[in-house]
Parts: C-alpha cells; sequence; structure tokens
C-alpha cells in the first residue's frame, strides 16, 4: 500500500508539479515547434512517453548493473561517468530499433507517430527523464512510472498549449512579436497557471 | 579568403544569426539556467567549449564520416566533449556543478551544437568551423548573460551573484545589489513563467533590431520597458 502510494505520488508530481515541459524547460523545442495542431501535438506526446518508457526500463539496468555496479563504487572499474555518452547511444539505437519494428509490425502506429520519431533522439526530455531517475536515487519500478508520468506530463502540456496557441495566432499583434515572441508570452502565463498546483500532490498523498 | 569573411563568419553568432534568439536553437538550457547571470556565463562557457572542439573534430572529419550514419557520429564526437565539460566542471567548479545540474549532461542533445555540425561544420574547413563555434559560443554567453541578468536583477534584487564560485578571488558570497532589499523583488521572474517571458520579449527585441538596425537605440529602451 505504502509502495502504492508513492508510486502515485511521484506519477502526479510530474504531471502537475513538476512538469517537464512547463516547470523544468526541457522540450521546448518540440513544445515549440510541434504544439500548432493538436492531431500532431498528441502524436509527438504519444511517441515521446512511448520511448521515455523504453528508454528508463532498458538505461536503468545498464547504469546500475553494468556501468556503476554497487560493488564498484570508489574503484576504477566505476564507469559512471561514461554515463552521458552511453545513454545518448542507446536511445539513439532505442528509437532506430522502434521505427523498425513498428514499420514492419504495426504498421497503423507507425503511420501515426513515423514522422516525430526520428525527431525524439534530440529531444531532451528523453535524457534528461533517464539522468533525473538516477540522480534521485529511484528503483526500477518507480523510474518507470516517474517516465511514464513525465510523458503524460508533456501531452497534458502540449495539448493545453495548442488550444492556447489557437487563439493566440488569431489575435492582432505588434509586427516584432508576430510568431515565436507572442507564443512564448503565452507558455508563460500557461506556466502560470501550472505553479497554482504547487504542494498539491504533497497534501493529497500525504507525503 | 580574406581577413574579413573570417571576421564575419565569427560575428554572425552575435546578432544576425544569434543561436538562441534568431535560429531559436538550444532553447531549453537558455530558459532553465539563466535565473541567475552567474548560471549563463557558466553554461555559455561549457557550451562554447564544446561548440569549438565538435566543430573542429567533426569539420576534420567531415570526409571521413559516411552521409548515411553522419548524425550518431555527431552525436558521439559531441557527446564525448561533453564528458570531458561535466568532468572538469566537477572537479573545479562543483557548485557550478549544482546549480547548472542535469543542464550540463544535457549539452548533448543541445540544437545548438548538432545543428552548427550538420550546417556549418560538415560543409566547411577546420579554421573557419573553429571560427564559427567560438562565434556561436559568444552569442550564446551573451544571451543568456543578458537574460539571467534581467531575470535575476526583477527577481532577485541582485546582479552577478553566484560569480564568486566561478572565480574564487571574489569570495563565496559576492553579488551586486541593484535593487534596494527595502522594495520587495518580483519573485516570478525567476520562477519558470518569468522564463518564458523575459525570453519571448527579447525574441521580438532581436526582430526588431534586425529588421530595423537604424532605431537600434529606441528597441533597448523598448526591452527594458517591456519587463518593468
Amino acid at each position: 500500500m505504502e509502495m502504492a502510494v508513492k508510486l502515485a505520488s511521484i506519477f502526479f508530481t510530474m504531471i502537475l508539479v513538476d512538469n517537464y515541459v512547463l516547470a523544468k524547460f526541457l522540450g521546448i523545442c518540440p513544445f515549440l515547434g510541434v504544439s500548432k495542431k493538436l492531431d500532431s501535438a498528441v502524436g509527438m506526446s504519444l511517441a515521446v512517453t512511448f520511448v521515455m518508457v523504453m528508454a528508463t526500463a532498458a538505461t536503468w539496468p545498464i547504469y546500475t548493473f553494468v556501468l556503476s555496479p554497487a560493488e564498484a563504487a570508489g574503484t576504477s572499474r566505476d564507469l559512471g561517468y561514461l554515463q552521458t555518452i552511453v545513454f545518448i547511444l542507446i536511445i539513439a539505437i532505442l528509437v532506430q530499433l522502434l521505427e523498425n519494428f513498428l514499420k514492419k509490425f504495426v504498421p497503423a502506429l507507425y503511420k501515426a507517430l513515423g514522422v516525430y520519431l526520428p525527431l525524439i533522439t534530440t529531444n531532451c526530455t528523453i535524457l534528461g527523464v533517464t539522468i533525473l531517475n538516477l540522480d534521485n536515487g529511484y528503483n526500477f519500478v518507480e523510474s518507470i512510472v516517474c517516465a511514464a508520468g513525465a510523458g503524460i506530463g508533456f501531452l497534458v502540456a502540449m495539448v493545453l498549449f495548442s488550444g492556447v496557441r489557437r487563439r493566440v495566432e488569431q489575435a492582432v499583434t505588434p509586427k516584432c512579436f508576430e510568431g515565436l515572441p507572442i507564443t512564448l508570452v503565452a507558455a508563460a502565463v500557461t506556466s502560470l497557471s501550472f505553479m497554482g498546483f504547487g504542494g498539491i500532490v504533497d497534501a493529497i498523498f500525504k507525503v | 579568403m580574406s581577413n574579413n569573411s573570417k571576421l564575419k563568419i565569427l560575428t554572425n553568432g552575435f546578432l544576425n544569426e544569434n543561436p538562441v534568439l534568431r535560429l531559436v536553437l538550444g532553447t531549453c538550457p537558455t530558459l532553465a539556467v539563466t535565473s541567475m547571470a552567474s548560471n549563463g556565463i557558466g553554461m555559455g562557457l561549457a557550451a562554447t567549449f564544446v561548440l569549438i572542439c565538435s566543430n573542429i573534430v567533426i569539420s576534420a572529419l567531415r570526409k571521413i564520416i559516411p552521409d548515411q550514419v553522419r548524425i550518431p557520429c555527431y552525436i558521439t564526437v559531441i557527446a564525448g566533449f561533453v564528458s570531458v565539460v561535466q568532468m572538469l566542471v566537477k572537479a573545479y567548479v562543483p557548485d557550478l556543478d549544482k546549480a547548472l545540474g542535469v543542464y550540463l549532461p544535457l549539452i548533448v542533445v543541445n540544437c545548438i551544437i548538432l545543428g552548427r555540425a550538420e550546417m556549418f561544420a560538415s560543409k566547411n574547413g577546420v579554421v573557419d568551423s573553429a571560427l564559427d563555434g567560438l562565434g556561436m559560443g559568444i552569442g550564446f554567453t551573451i544571451t543568456l548573460v543578458i537574460m539571467g541578468s534581467i531575470r535575476e536583477i526583477f527577481g532577485a534584487g541582485t546582479w552577478m551573484s553566484g560569480l564568486g564560485s566561478l572565480i574564487p578571488a571574489l569570495g563565496a558570497d559576492f553579488a551586486i545589489q541593484v535593487i534596494p532589499e527595502s522594495i520587495d523583488p518580483f519573485t516570478i521572474m525567476t520562477s519558470a513563467p518569468g522564463g518564458f517571458f523575459v525570453f519571448g520579449i527579447l525574441m521580438a527585441g532581436a526582430t526588431w533590431l534586425t529588421s530595423r538596425p537604424k532605431k537600434s537605440a529606441k528597441t533597448e529602451e523598448a526591452v527594458e520597458g517591456g519587463n518593468a
């Protein structure tokens, strides 16, 4: 029971309080680039969530058992410094594998996510979530839940913002504010509204 | 190639092709680390180092790397240099390592570096690529410092606090008090919404500056006024 409460609190914290896009500034490029239309926003977020969970499932065991096992701490066997290089390669390979796999076996999903998959390698949320999970000392299950929460949080931010953006694009703005600058100001307001969730998860789960 | 065009490559990154404000690359670290001006300097220097080194190596290897696998090759080179920076910062400036946190390893996926590798270093010689890396790096650093300064002055009332961890001679609690402590700081500027807001205003300012260069002095005022 205690475990379930902890997992739930991690999940909802990632969506509402520590939202990667609006509170931690990860994945701003796809947030600004793909949030113009609702369906592409949803497609991109689902692809990101999927890769995030897969990447966490792959990198956590590799870091914990191969790169930096507990018995090697402090010795020359500790390869923790290779984290960045190894993780980015794992993510790149994973994305490529996933693309080939979906193309062959789940063509419908491939058609829906296809365009977004190659972009995901350089999406900082993926590398960010794998590194932050280890920094926070989460175990395997907690890491997976955290990754899923981060992905859903990304989805929520993208969907909400694509709605905001549709209204903003119709507004009359000063010439130098046209396009991205006014979008960023709108993002500031969206992010401000998410600050209202601060403390809500702690209050619900009493952690 | 004349000296003039070399200078042009170098200064291109300052305003006309400023990586953050004009090309809109590397937005994540720009927003995340600029709650203090000194973090901007640290992040800017780290990214500049990686940019110059990766540009040099990629441009030197541009005829060897096969076209089909160039992106994985670039990322491996970049990740190598990022690991170098990470270890250097951890060893010599541990406070900066704490302040930048996860954004230091995330330089790997900073689109400025991969973008310049793909757009410039893979097509130009070693010297030009190094200059391009330096120019882009300086443009990135300047933008980070300007943004960090605006957010820090309005959000905390101080300027350059934390610079002591970069330059030990200044002492650990070095800070310039800009707005007197009796006035409550506008703390929203240092949190997430302030970041988006200042970034939007600065980007509008840069658009204005590049589209009508004669009225540059007036634009500066507008940027300041927009934040007040």
